[in-house]
């Protein structure tokens, strides 16, 4: 948050210097405002002229997307977004001239607008632009083309883009969850591969439940999943390719495999396998072959999550008499614990952005946390029951993990924090939720 | 010969059962699912098939052993429900088994899959020491994913936390 206030007293700063006296007052309204989000007002996409599309007229497009980017930006827990029913609807010709008279009277710092357009093949032209209301200002602006099913995308590239130039973060709306949808009694639970949007819209089962699914992950070109199944009551790692809907097994064996991963550069997919009550870590070729062994102790060593370099691997082990975090190089070489908070940890994932390691802390509940790669700064994000699996956004700035209720009525559902751990909230399913599994930003 | 067996017999079968030392903490299966333990009281009319699952029902003290948590060390209670269990399965020596491991919640899930494994081979290997040819027993982890009790206190998680052998049917 201060973030965003700061840059902008540095646009305040800069004109400042250039000898416009106005701007003294603006740096003092952002800095009243400090401790606060940032007020920013996002009216319907305007339209030329309403015109029907396979996804409804324009018109009713353009609300539907600001309300998109509104959910998107407050939800992110940076912004305090004053939606299209909190401020009046704008003209087609003023999308590119704010009325700088009304707008600062409605309390926002910053100013969305935007336009949806029918092109003559039936594709949109969406068009958004951010303003700096004190300044009366342009900050960025992006145009898409896409087809009217797809606008969703637009909204949420739109809000990425404001997200990315007021923060200076990367964006990380545009991206997409592979989860396992759970629905039946906690004895035995139906459990179904699912992916959605990053913010639950678009949502689409993948497999019908009758064999137990588990630990999806997607693949960095969005392609594929890989994921644990029980059919046949074999516990095998799978391929759901998505373009065909057909799975297939990763690797054959006579033992149990699970906890896949792809490796970054999506060649490779990091297994679990137990073999006579010692699991141990493996990687294969997505195209299958002979697996490589990366761990040999004769305890639990499980999961796994490649640095975005591709060149370590955090994992988890059991070695030392109670769960930990320890990191390796990709080839198995140089395993050293980080994790020396008390208490034990499991799942590790390392951010995308390579500076933190997530996880899970059991310490009778399990919470959320984060700590460096060298097991450095941990911080606790999350306090609930049971916290487990956390998976980063595209950017490395918020998580995503399961919490569970406890109790014979107990059940799992999808939450989202971000890393101050203020902002943390529930990401909408149609059936409980485990398992979240977050994807890069979409190509 | 199979069919031979009388009610008579049946409820002599069913009373010696019924004397033979059983774990204060075996209850009864649970809810019957289709992914996981079959349950089967066998017939309620008519004969109990030998090296059927309802025979070995009738026939150990119980289908399953407990762990303590986060353990897989066999007792010697366990001992004595895998002795028997041993025991019947020498006199069946064509009968295939699956021991399935299971955790409690208060694990994490692929953790737990690990747990499980090792709960299920601890059984495993007990079973081979006791001369049953390990090429008839396979072994699959069920994780925290399929508990037999539903709460969520300390009996609860003792019942989940298990090995159980599980004859086809």
């Amino acid at each position: 948050m201060n973030r965003l206030k700061c840059f902008l007293l540095a646009i305040a700063a800069a004109f400042v210097f250039a000898a416009q006296p106005a701007m003294a007052q603006l740096s003092v309204d952002v800095t009243d405002e400090s401790g606060d989000d940032l007020v920013i007002a996002v009216p319907n996409l305007a339209t030329p002229q309403t015109a029907s599309t396979a996804a409804g007229p324009t018109d009713v497009l353009g609300r539907q997307i600001a309300d998109v980017i509104v959910s998107d930006l407050r939800g992110s827990g940076l912004f305090r977004p004053l939606g299209p029913s909190a401020v009046r609807t704008i003209s087609y010709p003023e999308v590119t001239s704010p009325d700088y008279v009304y707008w600062p009277g409605t309390g926002a710092a910053a100013l969305v607008q935007g336009f949806v357009r029918v092109n003559d093949d039936g594709k949109l032209t969406i068009g958004c632009y951010l303003y700096d209301v004190a300044l009366k200002q342009e900050l960025t602006r992006q145009g898409f083309v896409l087809a009217p099913a797809d606008w969703r995308r637009a909204a949420h590239k739109c809000a990425d883009a404001i997200y990315a130039r007021l923060s200076g973060e990367s964006p990380f709306f545009d991206s997409r969850i592979a989860y396992i949808a759970e629905s039946g009694p906690k004895g035995n639970r139906v459990k179904r591969l699912a992916i959605m949007d990053s913010d639950g819209a678009n949502h689409r089962f993948l497999t019908n439940g009758q064999s137990m699914v588990l630990t999806p992950r997607f693949s960095p070109d969005y392609k594929q999943i890989v994921y644990l199944s029980y059919i046949d009551k074999k516990p095998r790692i799978y391929i759901y390719d998505i373009g065909t809907g057909r799975q297939h097994v990763v690797t054959e064996s006579a033992n149990q495999t699970f906890a896949p991963r792809f490796s970054p550069d999506g060649r490779n997919i990091l297994y679990s396998m137990a073999v006579g009550g010692n699991t141990d870590i493996y990687r294969i070729s997505v195209n299958g072959g002979t697996p490589v062994r990366l761990t040999n102790s004769p305890t639990i060593d499980v999961g796994g999550s490649y640095s975005p370099d591709g060149s370590k691997i955090v994992f988890e082990s059991d070695r030392s008499g109670s769960q930990q975090i320890y990191v390796m190089n990709a080839d198995g070489s140089n395993q050293h614990r980080i994790s020396f908070g008390g208490g034990s940890y499991a799942t590790p994932e390392w951010s995308p952005r390579g500076d933190l390691i997530a996880f899970t802390k059991i310490a009778g509940n399990f919470r959320v946390g984060v700590m460096t790669p060298e097991g450095q700064s941990e911080r606790l994000l999350t306090n609930s029951w049971q916290d487990e699996a956390p998976s980063w956004s595209p950017n490395g700035r918020v998580i995503q993990f399961f919490r569970s209720t406890q109790g014979r009525d107990g059940n799992a559902s999808i939450w989202q924090v971000d890393l101050t751990g203020t902002n943390e909230r529930r990401i909408p399913t149609p059936l409980n939720g485990s398992d979240p599994a977050w994807g890069p930003l979409l190509p | 010969m199979k069919k031979s067996m009388t009610l008579a017999a049946l409820t002599a079968a069913l009373a010696i059962a019924g004397c033979a030392k059983k774990p204060p903490a075996v209850l009864p299966p649970g809810p019957s699912s289709e992914n996981t333990t079959p349950v089967d009281n066998g017939p309620i009319e008519g004969q109990v098939l030998p090296g059927s699952r309802a025979d070995f029902l009738r026939t150990v003290p119980s289908d399953r052993i407990f762990f303590d948590t986060d353990s897989f060390s066999v007792d010697d209670q366990d001992r004595v429900t895998l002795d028997a269990q041993a025991a019947w399965l020498q006199r069946y020596p064509n009968v295939r088994v699956t021991i399935e491991g299971h955790a409690d919640e208060r694990g994490t899930r692929e953790y737990n899959l690990a747990l499980g494994d090792r709960r299920a081979n601890a059984a495993k290997n007990y079973l081979q020491s006791r001369g049953i040819d390990a090429a008839r027993m396979a072994v699959i982890s069920w994780g925290k994913e399929r508990p037999d009790a539903v709460g969520s206190d300390e009996s609860a998680w003792a019942r989940n936390r298990r090995a159980v052998t599980v004859i086809p049917q």
